[in-house]
């Protein structure tokens, strides 16, 4: 079988999400890269590095430099023909693009696989990750997002791919790219930390958030997340949130701070390797999936634990 | 400015799903269901658009069993004008949702399309993209927030490294985020008042698409069950478990 993975990136450097991508396409079979960017060589030489990868095809053109999936999802749907499954991340920008490559395709999109089982039949989870359903298809090409923690990462060195331009459509004028707010932070991304501290709503406004959670984050080099709540009540911007519907995470090790558990949280980080929670309530949910538990007051408790740790 | 809102009868949210042990999926009977939350978030927004003078009828389509009826007369209470269910008791997959409701735009000609970005049941996020997809229309997927201006539309989006911003030419399909709006509650009036609003039942078979499922299900089963572990007394025995563990 021939794969089709799709690269994330920032037009400059390839995104971890990628490898993830390869080691689910390479249990498929032959795995081919796609580069949608504008000014993205880089990436394209990068994604040629990644063990695992044989070919690399690049489309560079002004009309894809912000993956808009109205100019992707065609260019995307024409390489199908000559490649059996197309992958992509199940990050925003995978999530965006794939649907509309396989509504193009005319097939069934299998969504944030957890494992390849045959060529056809993957595990995948629903209901928040409260049951994992496997299911098999009937189509013949494939579309599919890898939910990135369910698998290694490929190596970032030792492939020697060929580079391949391609050419698409160009603008198919249905959209345009207006602006971008990312969050620039020396921070490790959430989706690739070693340690996460995550607040919920317990931390009660912006302020406290920044004054508490932060300096812990910062003692242990850790990534910063959020609980709905906290993001609902403005404590947080958006990109925090880990969850059901927000990112998907497994470090090594997860602090939860004054967040209950609720399950559409648990969804997004109950793969951790250690779960911490610190919680005033002893009846939080939390303290039911957590390896470490504290009961006490988080105003009391994360700033002597910054001090100590 | 017509809009058109697909809702869907999920499992309610704060309900923790049970499998069934003989491994056929998740037990629903007597289990309480309601609109998919993302989709009451759908509703919302077409009716502050429609109370902002950017809509004159909002129309609500669910493709479900009978009982989808209830979903659609609680869009219907919040403040939809009319409904339509395309009734059903199979499981119709994304694909087939979208190709259903290609087919119901060609024949009520809204300019906007409003739905969730997922189902919390089975959590695809694909429904909106793959409509947009068979209608040749742009998408604004993850909205935090939509402002229309004369034949195009601005939408915010929440993505993984903060927010994008994107314009689109109407018409266009938008799915929604959490942070787009608060849905509002029908008040007692409005749900007697729903109900005297227009309810259309239709079958898959009046679309003539072909919905059969892509996707066979072989088994549903418990994900790995985390033991609680450890309470501790204090922060420094939090520390000693932390470094115990070489978290730190």
């Amino acid at each position: 079988m021939k794969t089709l993975v799709l690269v994330e990136h920032d037009n400059t450097d390839m995104k971890d999400a990628t490898l993830a991508v390869v080691t689910a396409a390479s249990q498929l079979g032959e795995v081919h890269a796609l580069v949608l960017g504008s000014g993205c060589g880089s990436v394209g030489e990068q994604a040629a590095k990644v063990a695992g990868v044989t070919t690399v095809h690049v489309a560079d053109d002004a009309s894809l430099a912000n993956q808009l999936p109205e100019n992707a999802a065609p260019l995307i749907a024409t390489l199908m023909e000559s490649h059996d499954a197309f992958l992509a991340p199940a990050t925003t920008t995978g999530k965006n693009i794939a649907p509309r490559v396989a509504a193009l395709l005319d097939v069934m999109q299998i969504s944030d696989i957890l494992s390849v089982e045959s060529e056809d039949t993957f595990t995948r989870p629903i209901y928040a990750g409260n049951a994992i359903a496997t299911v098999t298809t009937s189509d013949a090409k494939k579309v599919i997002t890898v939910r990135g923690t369910a698998f290694d990462k490929a190596a970032t060195e030792g492939g020697s791919a060929s580079v391949e331009g391609v050419t698409g459509a160009g603008d198919a004028g249905l959209s345009s790219f207006v602006s971008e707010e990312i969050a620039k932070s020396e921070r490790p991304e959430l989706t690739s930390a070693k340690i996460i501290v995550s607040g919920g709503r317990a931390l009660g406004s912006s302020e406290k958030f920044e004054e508490v959670i932060t300096p812990l984050a910062d003692k242990l080099g850790a990534g910063i997340g959020a609980s709905r709540a906290a993001v609902d009540a403005g404590y947080v911007p958006n990109d925090y949130q880990v969850g059901q519907t927000g990112k998907i995470v497994a470090p090594e090790v997860y602090i939860a701070i004054g967040i209950s558990g609720a399950i559409q949280h648990l969804a997004g980080m109950k793969d951790s390797k250690t779960i911490v929670a610190i919680n005033k309530d002893e009846d939080a949910p939390i303290f039911q999936v957590a390896d470490i538990g504290l009961v006490a007051d988080l105003f009391d408790a994360v700033p002597e634990l910054t001090g100590k740790v | 400015m017509k809009i058109l809102v697909p809702v869907k009868r999920v499992i309610d949210y704060n309900v923790k799903p049970r499998v069934k042990s003989d491994g056929s999926g998740v037990d629903l009977a007597n289990v309480k269901m309601s609109m998919n939350p993302f989709d009451e978030i759908s509703v919302e927004e077409a009716i502050r658009l429609k109370e902002a003078g950017k809509a004159e009828e909002i129309v609500a389509v669910s493709v479900g069993p009978q009982k989808a009826q209830e979903t659609l007369r609680t869009a219907l209470a919040m403040g939809a004008d009319r409904a339509i269910l395309v009734m059903t008791d199979d499981e119709v997959e994304p694909l087939g949702v979208a190709k259903i409701l290609a087919k119901i735009v060609e024949e009520e000609a809204p300019k906007l399309v409003i739905t969730g970005k997922q189902a919390i049941d089975d959590d695809s996020n694909q429904t909106g993209q793959m409509l947009a997809a068979l209608l040749g229309w742009g998408q604004g997927t993850f909205a935090n927030e939509v402002d229309i201006d004369g034949e195009s539309i601005t939408v915010k989006r929440e993505i993984d490294g903060g927010l994008q911003t994107v314009k689109l030419g109407l018409p266009a399909v938008v799915t929604t985020d959490l942070r787009l709006n608060e849905p509002r509650y029908a008040s007692l009036p409005n749900i007697m008042k729903a109900k005297k609003k227009p309810l259309d039942e239709k079958t898959p078979a009046d679309y003539g698409v072909d919905i059969s499922p892509r996707l066979t299900t072989t088994n549903v089963s418990e994900p790995p069950v985390r033991q609680a572990g450890e309470i501790v007394e204090d922060v420094d025995a939090l520390v000693a478990k932390l470094k115990a563990v070489g978290a730190i």
